[in-house]
């Protein structure tokens, strides 16, 4: 007899469960975000749960501990930690099981960590809650757990605090606090999402190696489906508070049959989608819409009595590149990398330290006051945050036609209201938007109206500030099609900046990838994505979650 | 009539905040805060308290020159209505409810005889014949017969609005909230009329030095009360509007230039900053005495005057967190796009700034209010406050502190200053939670 | 860090400045020299003599801001402006208007105003703290509620009637401590109690209320949930991280009035006859005397500036996120 390697483990583990759930209910007031959900995790096994912002995920693992804000109302048939009933243990003593028996690690490291202690006393405050450590031990444990989650210098870090490490350090710090009391299960709520992508596989390493040897279970919770294909055993999707389908990592990615599992899945961007691109016809003599010549945005640091300029951070240093009408070009880079400054320098919305930036014909940083301002129409902004992106104390209509109203005084409020009609058929919005408030909307609306409020004033070039990386996976697609539509029918060209190397071979025509404010690598699509040459744009794509087959 | 100055804002200020009450309503996203101040109960309670004592405020601020005595003196609407208290003073102290002065001397009788002991008052009391048997039952029947009127009154009021309002039932009678405006409606309305009836036979909070009337003192203390209150806060609100919002979305030189200012105005201890200015005013009105000539016209420009510098002093605090706040604003995705869409930049302003940061204004208008009211008192004592003539809780309080060390104590007039200061204060913050709560986009639910 | 401090000194100088400008206006434009020697001397009977006198020998027989008559690098210098700035930045106060040393008053007066001061503020600051860690930690429940009902009662009642009330019904029908007055060394021990458990007692409603929304903002931060993740109980979170990261703001908060304690409190001192600067400067301006007023609003600034420069220095010390730079 075959059996799947669901069945298998199920088959080895009967009696190796180590968290068993049954009929786990949460709600806040009378809204229920957990709905009555069942699941097992056992001995030694990689555990996703899966699900977009909102499903309920990170609430059903705090829920286990215990450790959500008091209006929360839990109830559960059953919740066993190695056969004992976590539901019985009163509070008082539940103290023993947060920490000592399942450990937990959040998103943001940095906000997770208290601010004004050293790492050294956050860590071994753990052991000193659970363990019976003498005064000369415990230093020499925490500096053996610094090196376990492979922190360099472990004897100088000890004594330092958070905001003194880097982003995967923090986490790194943050896996050690969570191992210090020797959990049996570790679970990890979306431990990489705030991380870079060459960070977030060190990261993956290491909760992979500690694993292995440690022998522990590990929770992971995480939207992110190709990071959880190269981790988990098993998969778990969960929608709108239900867990939908549930099954061993090899079987779900063949054969998952829950109509949104496989909406998930195919809406996971793939690298593979820059290979077969059909070739824009692009005029290769036509002057391009944009060139950039060594564009420079510098910010100047000041030290000493006086405040002099002693030095520059070079956020943006000595780039150049062309972007062609109609075309797409990628920014990739990492976090810190300079990439939005570039954008928002370009837009003319920072000021530009040196540099030619001749966009149309016109070269917009060289004008100023009422001048710049009636050229502005050519180039325009969508911003990441969807939320923050809107006045919310404005009509979606009034948002819309303000760039109209600013731009082209001369058009009446008759025509106005048409023009915002139209956009808002453009972006695939009910008219009846333009009446409604910006909190209305989803994420993914609201990017749609971001996008109309750009299109309003005819721009020829509309640079995109990460504008998917806020939403889920199956909006992010929405919006990518939407813009490629768009590009279609008026002949918009994008500058797409983003982090996201899936994203970018969907999308793009022509990559540039940046590193400490310079392009290291520019090209065709294919020709980055599949052979890259600078070492940087290498790791970069070493470090992409690829489906595991 | 006649206009004092005060009274002028005072107008100004009331159509101000009709004007902001209609627009404000207006606006969706302002229902929602709006809704939960309604559905609060300690948030309407203190509301309908407030504005008791709101209507108090306005009924002493329409002045006009009394036709009836000689002076031509100029008194207000609430000064015609009780004129029995202004008028029917005693001799000098007298305790609440007493027929009798506080004090003993010599007293002719009718028949020539002089007698040392406490006299009668010369109207606290005078329609009894045999004070000692008849007061008891007197005060209690008059106290009944007024509580009585006040609820017929609170009635008549109660099914008027049951009829006109009888289609939102719901809204305005059975929910909780509602339930227990009516009933404050009810005690306050019938508690009034109470006092009011007895204080046509008796001096309910007894009588001062000079024998006025301590409740009249009381109730006139309450425009001062409330102009400080309100007067301040609109003369500070535009101040710390402008340059708040100018020093956060200019910066550079402009920002410098502001902070400059307030942190120098902000440097100076405000109690000596006020105390000069006050000395200033003294000195400027002594030597132009011939510009106030009336004592009232005198102490309104003093109480003025007071808003103003206390406008003056208080609106760095405000001004700080409109410049952080817009600061962080100016930062935002939304104005960068306005930016990026050619804007200009006294519409991002107006647009974009201003309604995101109102929410701030108005949580610390109402919050400063109470705390406003609380320093006259404390001004009014070291005398840098409003003029000694002007009714005032300060000047109250600052009267009878001197009497702590009679024995037996003279305690009134602290008693009615304390119950009305801190009935206005009370309500004036539990609203400023109310409102707090309700606007505060961290506590939104 | 030294380079620090010595550009913020320099920083206070235009400060300084503009309060001197401020206050010279407030005192000097509005009214004139003769205005101020004809209130000291009395309104009645005094000559034109009796007041030019006054002037000289108060040194405001001076041009204002600009002397004609003057030599030429004397015609800014020769005038009351300047010669009476000069006086305050080198914190030398001259003689007050009824003709005393401002200076020594000051040293003199600056220990009894502190001594209720500091108390006041120590023992505020613990009982207003442990009051507030108490109703975060009982958060969500009656005692909670019913504290939070008792801090707005409290902080709706004037000073006033806390401290007439406490000299009421402790100094005058319990008779337990004098009602007011002074002695000099430890003997002033026993009329400073009251001051200092009115003060205390009066700024509980305002302070423990201002002091739970401190906490709760931090209650609600990633790393308390983290803190509780670690096995910590309730207790702990709040004792060993809560309390830590809310005592910045707190500390800071309390750094900057420190220089200004100095001062004394207007309404304590008058009300209990301590003789600190509070009540001199009551005293100053009950009898209009102008140069200890401008003094004392000079002395003021100083010390605020001095507690700014001290606030930021705090940070630097509580908080190891913030460098000096």
């Amino acid at each position: 007899m075959h059996l799947t390697l669901d069945e298998q483990i199920r088959e080895n583990n009967v009696d190796n469960k180590l968290l068993e759930v049954k009929g786990l209910t949460v709600a806040f007031k009378k809204d229920k975000v957990v709905d009555d959900i069942s699941f097992d995790i056992f001995a030694g096994e990689t555990f996703a749960l899966v699900g977009e912002s909102g499903s309920g995920k990170s609430i059903t693992a705090l829920s286990v501990l215990r450790l959500l804000p008091n209006n929360a109302k839990v109830s559960a048939n059953q919740i066993l930690l190695n056969n004992e009933s976590l539901l019985s243990i009163p509070e008082y003593d539940f103290c023993k099981i947060r920490g000592k028996r399942i450990g937990l690690i959040f998103q943001d490291p940095m906000s997770s960590l208290n601010p004004v202690m050293t790492i050294g006393e956050q860590i071994a405050e753990v052991m000193k809650i659970h363990f019976d450590y003498s005064k000369e031990e415990l230093t020499p444990a925490v500096h053996k757990l610094l090196e376990q989650v492979e922190i360099p210098e472990p004897q100088r870090r000890i004594n330092e605090f958070p905001h003194q490490l880097s982003g995967g350090q923090r986490q790194r710090i943050m896996i050690a606090i969570a191992l210090a009391g020797k959990p049996e299960l570790l679970i990890a709520d979306e431990p990489t999402t705030a991380l870079d992508v060459t960070i977030q596989a060190q990261i993956l390493e290491l909760l992979k190696t500690i694993q292995k040897k440690t022998g522990m279970s590990l929770w992971l919770i995480s939207h992110d489906l190709a990071l959880v294909s190269t981790m988990a055993d098993r998969i778990a999707v969960m929608q709108k508070g239900k867990v939908v389908e549930i099954g061993s990592t090899n079987h779900f990615f063949k054969q998952a049959k829950h109509p949104y599992s496989l909406k998930l899945l195919a809406a996971l961007p793939s690298m593979d989608s820059c290979t077969n691109k059909e070739l824009k016809k692009i005029d290769n003599n036509e002057t391009p819409l944009l060139k950039v010549e060594s564009f420079k945005v510098y910010y100047p640091i000041r030290k000493g009595f006086f405040k002099r300029i002693v030095d520059h951070v070079r956020a943006v240093d000595d780039v150049s590149f062309e972007l062609k009408q109609g075309s797409t070009l990628a920014l990739v880079g990492e976090s810190g990398c300079g990439k939005t400054t570039l954008g928002k320098g370009l837009v003319n919305l920072i000021p530009t330290t040196a540099g030619r930036v001749l966009l149309n014909g016109i070269e917009l940083n060289q004008l100023n006051g009422d001048e710049l301002r009636q050229k502005r129409s050519v180039i325009q902004i969508v911003f990441q945050d969807p939320f923050a992106s809107m006045n919310p104390r404005m009509l979606v209509g009034d948002i819309i036609a303000e760039g109209i109203k600013a731009l082209h005084s001369d058009i009446n409020l008759v025509d106005r209201q048409q023009r915002v009609a139209n956009l808002l058929k453009q972006v695939e919005l009910p008219e009846s938007s333009a009446l409604r408030y910006p909190h209305e909307f989803s994420g993914g609306q609201r990017q749609r109206i971001c996008i109309a409020r750009a299109l309003a004033v005819e721009p020829k070039l509309i640079v995109c500030d990460e504008p998917t990386s806020a939403l889920d996976v199956s909006v992010q697609a929405q919006i990518i099609e939407l813009l490629q539509k768009l590009q279609k029918e008026q002949g918009v060209s994008y500058l797409f900046i983003t982090h996201n190397l899936a994203v970018v071979a969907e999308i793009a025509d022509e990559v540039a990838v940046m590193h400490k404010g310079k392009i290291v690598e520019h090209g065709h699509v294919e020709q980055v994505l599949t052979q890259p040459q600078h070492p940087y744009t290498q790791s970069l794509l070493d470090a992409v979650p690829v489906l595991a087959d | 009539m006649i206009i004092l100055w005060t009274d002028t804002l005072i107008y100004l200020l009331v159509i101000a905040i009709s004007l902001a009450i209609f627009f404000i309503g207006k606006q969706p996203q302002m229902r929602r805060p709006i809704k939960k101040i309604g559905a609060s109960k300690t948030g309407m309670i203190s509301l309908v308290v407030l504005i008791f004592f709101v209507i108090i405020g306005l009924l002493d601020s329409v002045h006009f020159k009394s036709t009836e005595s000689r002076t031509h003196e100029i008194i207000s609407l609430l000064d015609y209505w009780a004129k029995p208290l202004r008028e029917q003073g005693e001799k000098t102290y007298s305790a609440p409810f007493s027929t009798q002065l506080y004090s003993k001397e010599t007293m002719t009788a009718d028949d020539g005889t002089t007698q040392w002991g406490y006299p009668r008052l010369k109207f606290g009391g005078a329609h009894l014949q045999n004070p000692e048997a008849e007061w008891k039952m007197d005060v209690f029947t008059k106290a009944l017969i007024g509580f009585g009127k006040g609820a017929g009154l609170f009635a008549l009021l109660f099914i008027f609005f049951w009829i006109t309002l009888h289609k939102n039932h719901e809204h305005f009678f059975a929910n909780p909230t509602s339930k227990a405006v009516w009933f404050v409606l009810f005690t306050l309305i019938s508690k009034t009329y109470m006092l009011i009836d007895l204080s046509m036979y008796y001096h309910v909070f007894g009588t001062d030095k000079v024998g006025e009337d301590v409740f009249y003192q009381a109730i006139k203390s309450i425009r001062t009360g409330l102009v400080i209150g309100s007067l301040t806060t609109m003369i500070m609100l535009p101040l710390a509007i402008v340059f708040g919002i100018m020093a956060g979305f200019f910066r550079g030189w402009v920002d410098d230039v502001i902070q400059y200012i307030y942190t120098t105005l902000n440097s100076i201890p405000s109690v000596l900053l006020i105390a000069a200015s006050i000395l200033m005013v003294q000195v400027y009105m002594s030597n132009h005495a011939e510009d106030f000539n009336s004592l009232i016209v005198r102490s309104d420009m003093r109480l003025l005057f007071l808003c103003l510098i206390l406008g003056v002093t208080s609106w760095t605090g405000l001004c700080r967190m409109l410049r952080a706040e817009t600061l962080k604003l100016r930062e935002m995705e939304y104005v960068q796009a306005a930016q990026a869409l050619g804007v200009r930049r006294g519409a991002i302003l107006i647009r974009h700034i201003l309604p995101n940061v109102m929410h701030i204004v108005l949580i610390s208008v109402v919050l400063d209010f109470s705390g406003l009211v609380l320093a006259e008192a404390v001004l009014s004592y070291i005398n840098i406050g409003v003029d000694p003539t002007t009714y005032s809780w300060g000047n109250m309080i600052n009267g009878a502190r001197l009497e702590m060390a009679r024995d037996p104590v003279v305690w009134w007039s602290l008693l009615a200053s304390f119950i009305f200061m801190f009935s206005l204060v009370l309500a004036a913050n539990l609203f400023a939670d109310t409102v707090r709560n309700a606007f505060d986009p961290r506590r939104a639910d | 860090m030294i380079k620090y401090i010595l550009r913020r000194i320099l920083y206070a100088l235009p400060l300084l400045m503009g309060v001197n400008i401020l206050s010279f206006i407030l005192f000097f434009v509005v009214n004139s020299p003769d205005d101020m020697a004809r209130m000291q001397l009395g309104q009645k009977h005094v000559t034109e003599q009796a007041v030019q006198n006054w002037k000289h020998q108060h040194g405001y027989d001076l041009p204002l801001l600009w002397n004609d008559r003057a030599s030429s690098n004397k015609k800014m210098t020769e005038t009351i402006f300047y010669q009476k700035s000069i006086g305050l930045f080198l914190l030398d106060f001259g003689v007050s208007d009824s003709g005393r040393n401002i200076s020594e008053d000051i040293k003199q007066r600056m220990w009894p105003s502190l001594s209720i001061a500091l108390p006041s503020l120590i023992v505020g600051l613990l009982v207003n703290i442990s009051v507030a860690l108490m109703m975060v930690l009982f958060r969500n429940s009656y005692l909670e509620f019913s504290s939070i009902v008792l801090c707005v009662i409290l902080m709706s009642i004037s000073s006033l009637f806390y401290i007439i009330g406490g000299q009421f019904f402790i100094g005058k029908l319990l008779k337990l401590v004098p009602i007011s007055g002074y002695d000099t060394g430890f003997s002033a021990i026993k009329f400073l109690i009251l001051p200092i458990v009115i003060s205390v007692i009066s700024g509980i409603g305002s302070g423990a209320r201002w002091y739970r929304t401190l906490f709760l903002e931090e209650v609600e931060k990633d790393y308390v949930r983290t803190a509780r993740a670690k096995g910590l109980t309730e207790t702990q979170v709040l004792f060993k991280h809560v309390l830590k990261n809310a005592m910045i703001p707190i500390l800071t908060g309390v750094v900057v009035v420190l220089p200004l304690l100095f001062m004394g409190s207007l309404i304590m001192e008058s009300f209990f006859s301590i003789p600190g600067l509070g009540s001199y400067t009551i005293d100053a301006i009950n009898s209009q005397d102008f140069a200890i007023v401008r003094a004392m609003v000079f002395l003021g600034s100083v010390l605020y500036i001095f507690g700014l420069i001290l606030t930021d220095i705090s940070y630097t010390i509580v908080d190891p996120r913030v460098r000096l730079s």
